[in-house]
């Protein structure tokens, strides 16, 4: 009884740990000028994201979040960074008029969502199926949300050709 | 294990920071990345519902896919397109990037 309670209490702490991970990193992904730390943050704040799926019970979702957002997502941010503005230049000073609205108008955002996750009733559906497996998850994306599969190969599709274009295209133009 | 509200107040904290970030930048590669927390921010609110509420626990889940799918063609779009405006502008910041024609 006491080695249950006390893996619920380190269940907890982990819990925490990784939401401060998250948000350290979400810190770090906006706030400094320098857009290497930016990047890093990032990776960060998506790992603790991936933390924060398995603890909702999908230990799938969480493994393609480390794959799809930091092994790829963050690997091209990186790439198109080396690729642009030569690091050892100075960034640019911080415009505070700027600053101060952005931060007054995502407080005023916040406060509305807090407003509404505080202020609605969540009420749970009656019946509830306890069926977390991948084999579900594949067999739904074939069957009842196929179009959710289909519409996705599309958009990745387009993306590709579109990404191959624009940053081809430009170069044949420019030069 | 944790309340919905815990989680509820996480993803909206995240697209919060993130909406600042995208308000708040110059530089198109640190607005990328504001965007990036934003859509993550929604994902775990999809995922936080799809624990507590929703009758059906494989549907969240494909949402969320549907998310990253989604956000990984917008990361590949949106470089593509920071590079071909770094190669004729000299420069991502955003202040510069006034001109429509081609």
């Amino acid at each position: 009884m006491n080695l249950i309670a006390g893996t619920e209490s380190w269940a907890q702490m982990a819990f925490w740990v990784i939401v401060g991970l998250t948000l350290g990193g979400a810190g770090i992904a906006v706030f400094p000028r320098n857009i290497l730390y930016n990047v890093l943050g990032l990776a960060l704040a998506l790992s603790g994201v991936a933390g924060v799926y398995m603890f909702l019970g999908s230990s799938f979702i969480a493994l393609m979040q480390l794959l799809i957002y930091v092994g790829a997502i963050c690997i091209a941010i990186v790439f198109a960074i080396m690729l642009s503005r030569p690091l050892h230049l100075e960034a640019p000073e911080r415009n505070a008029p700027k600053v101060a609205m952005a931060a007054g108008a995502s407080a005023i955002f916040l406060a509305g969502m807090l407003g509404v996750a505080f202020k609605t009733d969540w009420v749970p559906a009656a019946q509830r199926s306890a069926d977390w497996s991948v084999e579900t998850i594949g067999h739904m994306l074939l069957t009842r949300y196929d179009l959710v599969f289909e519409v996705i190969s599309l958009v990745l599709l387009v993306a590709i050709i579109g990404a191959i274009i624009t940053a081809g295209a430009s170069r044949r133009l420019s030069s | 294990m944790n309340a919905l509200s815990t989680y509820l107040v996480l993803a909206a904290v995240l697209f919060s920071l993130g909406l600042m970030g995208v308000l708040q930048r110059r530089n198109l590669i640190g607005m990328l990345i504001s965007l990036e927390l934003m859509l993550n921010g929604a994902s775990i609110n999809f995922m936080a519902f799809n624990r507590f509420l929703a009758p059906e626990p494989a549907v969240g889940q494909i949402v969320t896919l549907f998310i990253m799918g989604l956000a990984a063609a917008e990361a590949a779009i949106g470089l593509s397109l920071i590079l071909a405006l770094f190669r004729r502008l000299r420069s991502i910041n955003i202040e510069r990037a006034q001109q429509m024609r081609g």
